[in-house]
C-alpha cells in the first residue's frame, strides 16, 4: 500500500533522487558513538536541532493561549500555567528548552572549534553557525519579555539602555525595538512578540537550511 | 542516463518517464566501519533522542517554569536580572572601566571583539593543523574566553541577592475569608460588583488589595465616594467600621 503510494507520487514527481540526496549519506566510523564512545561529542549539533524542533512545536502551542498585549499577556501566561491541562508542561518545555538549546549550542561550538573543523573548506559553515548562535541569543532575549512579569519588564529596560548606548545609531535601535524613545510598554511588547515569533524564526530556518545544506555537500570533517 | 532526443516524459511535464530504482548506496568500499545514515544510524539516533526527551520531560515536570508578578513599571526599587546566559555580559557592565562614561567599552567594544573574533576564527587561525595542541594560540584564546565567561557568570550569581530577588518578584496571593463579617458587608454594600469578588479590581474599579490608606480614609471613600466612584455605602456606622478594618487587614 505504502509502496504503491510512493510509486504513484514518484512516477509524477521523480522524488527518488531527492530522497537519496536528503536521507542517503554515510556516517563515518569516527563520528559513530556505537563504535567509539567518545564520539558522543558529535551528538551536540543534532541535539541542538532536536531542542530547536521542541521549541518550535511548544512555541506554536503557547501562541494558542498567549495574548501579546500588556493587559492580558501576564494573565494569559498565568492562566496557561495554572488552569490549562498540561499548560505548565508546555510552558516548561519552552522555558527550559530555551536554556538547554544554549547549552547544547555552546558545546557544539566548542567541539567544532577545538577540533579545528571550521578550517578550509568549511569557513562559510562556521560563519553561518555563529550567526545561528546570535539568532538564538536574540530569541532568548525577546522571549524573556513576553510573560510581561517583573523580571521581564526590568531586564528589557536594561537591554534597551544598552542598545541606546551604541554610538550614533543607538537611539534609533532603541526606538525600532521598543516603539518609543522613553516608554517600554504596549508597543514594545507587540514588537518583541513579532520579532520573537516571526522575524527571528524566519532567519533561523533560513540559516539552519544553509547550515545543513553545507554539511551535506561537504560531509563531516575527518578524524583528527 | 538517456538525454536529449528520444527522451520520454510523463505527460507534458519535465519528469522523465524512465524510472530509477530506489536502492541505497553501497558503503562497503568506504573506510572503517562506515554505516548508512538511513535507516541504520537514524534508528540509533532516535533512541538517543528518546532518552534525552525523557530526561527533558522529567525536568519540566519537576521544575515549574518561573513566573513573577505582573509587570509594574512604577516599582523603581526592583533590581533587574537577565536570563542566566546573559549574566556574563551583564556583569561586565558593572566594572568601572566598562560602565558609566565607558559603557560603550563594556556593551560594545569588548563583546564585539570577542564575538567578532569567534565569527572570523577560520580567517585568523588559518594554518592547516587541526589538533588543539598544534595551534596553541587559538586554543589559548578560546580557553581564556571560556574562563572569562564562567568567571563573570559566577561573579554575577555570587553578588546577586537571591532572597531579595525572590521576594521582590513574588506573586502576592491575598487569602480572603469570604465568611467574615467584613466580606459579607462588602457584598451587601455592592463593593464586590465593581471591585470584583476577589476585591482585585476590574474594568470599572481598582484593586482593593494594594491600598495605602487608613481605616478612616477607606470609610470616608466608601461613604462619600472618590473620583468616579459614587457614594455607595448605606449601612450603619458599625458596619462601616468593620468594613474599613477588613479592607485594611487585607492590605497588611
Amino acid at each position: 500500500m505504502l509502496n504503491k503510494i510512493y510509486d504513484w507520487v514518484d512516477e509524477r514527481l521523480d522524488i527518488t533522487p531527492l530522497w537519496r540526496d536528503i536521507a542517503d549519506h554515510e556516517v563515518p566510523e569516527h563520528v559513530n558513538p556505537a563504535h567509539h564512545f567518545s564520539a558522543f561529542v558529535y551528538c551536540f549539533g543534532g541535539l541542538t536541532f532536536f531542542i530547536t524542533v521542541i521549541q518550535i512545536l511548544s512555541g506554536m502551542f503557547l501562541t494558542m493561549y498567549y495574548v501579546p498585549d500588556i493587559k492580558n499577556a501576564w494573565e494569559s501566561v498565568y492562566y496557561l500555567q495554572n488552569q490549562v491541562a498540561f499548560g505548565q508542561i508546555v510552558r516548561g518545555m519552552h522555558h527550559w528548552g530555551a536554556s538547554l538549546v544554549i547549552v547544547m549550542m555552546f558545546l557544539h561550538t566548542l567541539r567544532v572549534f577545538f577540533q579545528g573543523a571550521y578550517k578550509k573548506p568549511r569557513e562559510l559553515n562556521w560563519i553561518v553557525g555563529v550567526l545561528i548562535f546570535f539568532v538564538m541569543l536574540a530569541l532568548g532575549l525577546t522571549g524573556y519579555l513576553l510573560p510581561w512579569d517583573m523580571k521581564a519588564l526590568f531586564a528589557t529596560k536594561v537591554t534597551l539602555q544598552i542598545a541606546e548606548a551604541v554610538p550614533l545609531i543607538g537611539p534609533y535601535i532603541k526606538v525600532l525595538l521598543s516603539g518609543h524613545s522613553t516608554i517600554v510598554g504596549a508597543q514594545t511588547l507587540t514588537r518583541f512578540f513579532a520579532i520573537h515569533v516571526f522575524f527571528l524564526p524566519a532567519a533561523l530556518l533560513g540559516l539552519m537550511g544553509a547550515h545543513f545544506l553545507m554539511i551535506r555537500k561537504q560531509g563531516i570533517s575527518g578524524p583528527l | 542516463m538517456h538525454r536529449g532526443k528520444g527522451m520520454k516524459f510523463v505527460g507534458d511535464s519535465r519528469v522523465p518517464a524512465e524510472r530509477k530504482p530506489n536502492i541505497p548506496k553501497d558503503y562497503s568500499e568506504y573506510p572503517g566501519k562506515t554505516e548508512a545514515f538511513w535507516p541504520n544510524y537514524l534508528l540509533k539516533e532516535w533512541m538517543v533522542g528518546a532518552v534525552f526527551l525523557i530526561g527533558f520531560l522529567s525536568l519540566t515536570i519537576a521544575h515549574q517554569p518561573p513566573l513573577e508578578r505582573i509587570a509594574d513599571p512604577t516599582d523603581t526599587a526592583y533590581i533587574p536580572l537577565p536570563d542566566w546566559y546573559f549574566l556574563f555580559l551583564y556583569q561586565l557592565l558593572k566594572y568601572s572601566y566598562a560602565s558609566g562614561p565607558y559603557t560603550v567599552i563594556g556593551a560594545l567594544v569588548i563583546p564585539g571583539l570577542a564575538f567578532g573574533a569567534l565569527m572570523l576564527a577560520p580567517f585568523i587561525d588559518r594554518g592547516p593543523e587541526r589538533k588543539p595542541s598544534k595551534r596553541p594560540l587559538a586554543t589559548a584564546f578560546m580557553l581564556l574566553s571560556i574562563a572569562s565567561v564562567f568567571y563573570l557568570t559566577w561573579e554575577s550569581v555570587a553578588h546577586h541577592d537571591w532572597e531579595a530577588a525572590k521576594k521582590q518578584g513574588a506573586i502576592v496571593d491575598v487569602e480572603i475569608d469570604k465568611n467574615s463579617d467584613g466580606y459579607k458587608i462588602a457584598q451587601a454594600q455592592t463593593c464586590t460588583s465593581c471591585h470584583g469578588g476577589e476585591l482585585a479590581g476590574g474594568a470599572a474599579a481598582p484593586s482593593l488589595l494594594e491600598l495605602d490608606l487608613t481605616a478612616e480614609e477607606i470609610a470616608d471613600i466608601a461613604k462619600n465616594g472618590k473620583g468616579s466612584m459614587p457614594a455607595v455605602f448605606k449601612g450603619t456606622d458599625e458596619e462601616l467600621q468593620t468594613l474599613a478594618e477588613f479592607i485594611v487587614e487585607l492590605n497588611e
